[in-house]
């Protein structure tokens, strides 16, 4: 398990390299980052990774461009950490 | 007044990972493969539907509706609602018969939401999947998942929804079962039908074209709209709102999400439209209520994440 910490929120999180970092958050009860679909499509819970190493399913194009991914942009549904990691939340895009 | 177009065809949506996305729509969803062709989409049904296919699944890499389609009564029909379209205004786009195949030429058009749609008259008759048309048993036994009835309806977010209202009233003989009206008279969602369903498609204003909110499908009852719940856990399926009810068409109802983030609803009951039916108006002010009947609270994530 991996110490996950979203820059501005003091409520860390733990995540295993299984499960991704959107869904480790929900299951206890945070929502310092915004759940949309958690299947890579609509963006909602954009991330950019200040540090720390993790793997990536398949994201929308549309919500992460390649040049994006390359500086370090993802979506939190379908990131999976390989070591702690510091995320910064990219756009409020919901309400709450 | 209706003018031939009869009921929605079929979907064509952009998944990213085809394998995924087919153990979604046939292991959960219930929808049955019919064909694959060359290009690699592939071609689904649900059970009770008497043409081939009614959803075509396309890998992509980013996710949403490519188009909708509506059958027509016949070829003469087809032909004069292209004219018809032309006159109104819009730009026509003639598809060769088999480009999907076993299904007739189509004739697409880009509505003022954004959204193409395409209407066609011809498409390979397969009958009913699993029953037999002459003395059916009540339903085929080797169903999977939750057992869709049918392809129902789409719900899209687009822009302009008074001239879209207008091109299908006027030129493909929608009628209005249902609408959103804010406090300055502005139409803000409109529940359209060609049949007796309380929509056939359904539009909601939004500021972007083009964005699919969902795809619907037909369950028999409320039971197996909770029987769909259990099953969204039993796969850790990604669930959006429900078992709940609608207070637009007062349908009962779940959301959820394939593996590309597309929306998808099953849903049952509802109420029904003629076309001598005046539509029946919620107030925008009073949304919750007419989208969440329960909850009466809108949910931010309903209404704002889309593909």
């Amino acid at each position: 398990m991996f110490q996950i910490q979203v820059l501005g929120d003091s409520r860390e999180f733990r995540c295993g390299e299984n499960t991704s970092l959107l869904s480790a958050m929900a299951k206890v009860g945070i929502n310092c980052i915004p759940v949309g679909c958690r299947s890579g499509g609509c963006g909602v819970c954009k991330v950019r990774v200040l540090s720390g190493t993790f793997t990536a399913k398949v994201m929308s194009r549309k919500q992460v461009s390649v040049a994006e991914e390359a500086n370090g942009m993802a979506l939190a549904c379908r990131i999976f950490p390989k070591s702690s990691m510091v995320v910064e939340v990219v756009e409020k895009k919901l309400k709450k | 007044m209706q003018k031939g177009v009869m009921r929605p065809g079929h979907v064509q949506i952009r998944v990213m990972n085809i394998e995924e996305a087919l153990d979604h729509y046939c292991n959960l969803v219930g929808l049955i493969e019919t064909d694959r062709d060359e290009q690699g989409r592939v071609y689904l049904k649900a059970w009770t539907e008497v043409d081939r296919f009614s959803v075509v699944l396309r890998e992509a890499d980013e996710p949403g509706m490519d188009f909708m389609a509506f059958k027509v009564l016949n070829d003469a029909v087809l032909e004069s609602l292209s004219a018809d379209l032309q006159a109104y205004g819009c730009d026509v786009e003639n598809i060769a018969a088999g480009e999907l195949n076993n299904c007739g030429r189509r004739v697409r058009f880009q509505a003022p939401s954004g959204h193409y749609f395409e209407l066609y008259a011809e498409k390979e008759r397969t009958g009913k999947w699993g029953v037999s048309n002459v003395n059916p048993e009540a339903w085929p036994r080797d169903l999977k998942g939750m057992k869709a009835e049918r392809f129902d309806h789409c719900l899209l977010y687009g822009t302009d929804i008074p001239a879209t209202l207008k091109l299908f009233e006027d030129v493909l003989g929608f009628s209005l079962a249902e609408q959103v009206v804010d406090p300055d008279g502005n139409r803000v969602a409109i529940f359209i039908t060609t049949s007796m369903k309380a929509h056939d498609i359904a539009f909601i204003d939004c500021p972007e074209p083009n964005k699919f909110h969902h795809a619907s499908f037909c369950l028999d009852t409320w039971d197996s709209v909770l029987r769909a719940a259990d099953l969204l856990t039993m796969t850790d399926t990604p669930k959006d709102i429900g078992p709940t009810r609608h207070g637009l068409t007062h349908g009962q109802t779940i959301y959820f999400f394939d593996p590309s983030g597309n929306r998808n609803e099953v849903f049952c009951g509802g109420d029904y439209h003629y076309p001598d039916h005046e539509p029946v108006t919620w107030k925008a002010e009073d949304l919750g209520k007419a989208i969440f009947y329960h909850d009466r609270e809108l949910n931010e994530r309903f209404l704002e994440v889309l593909t």
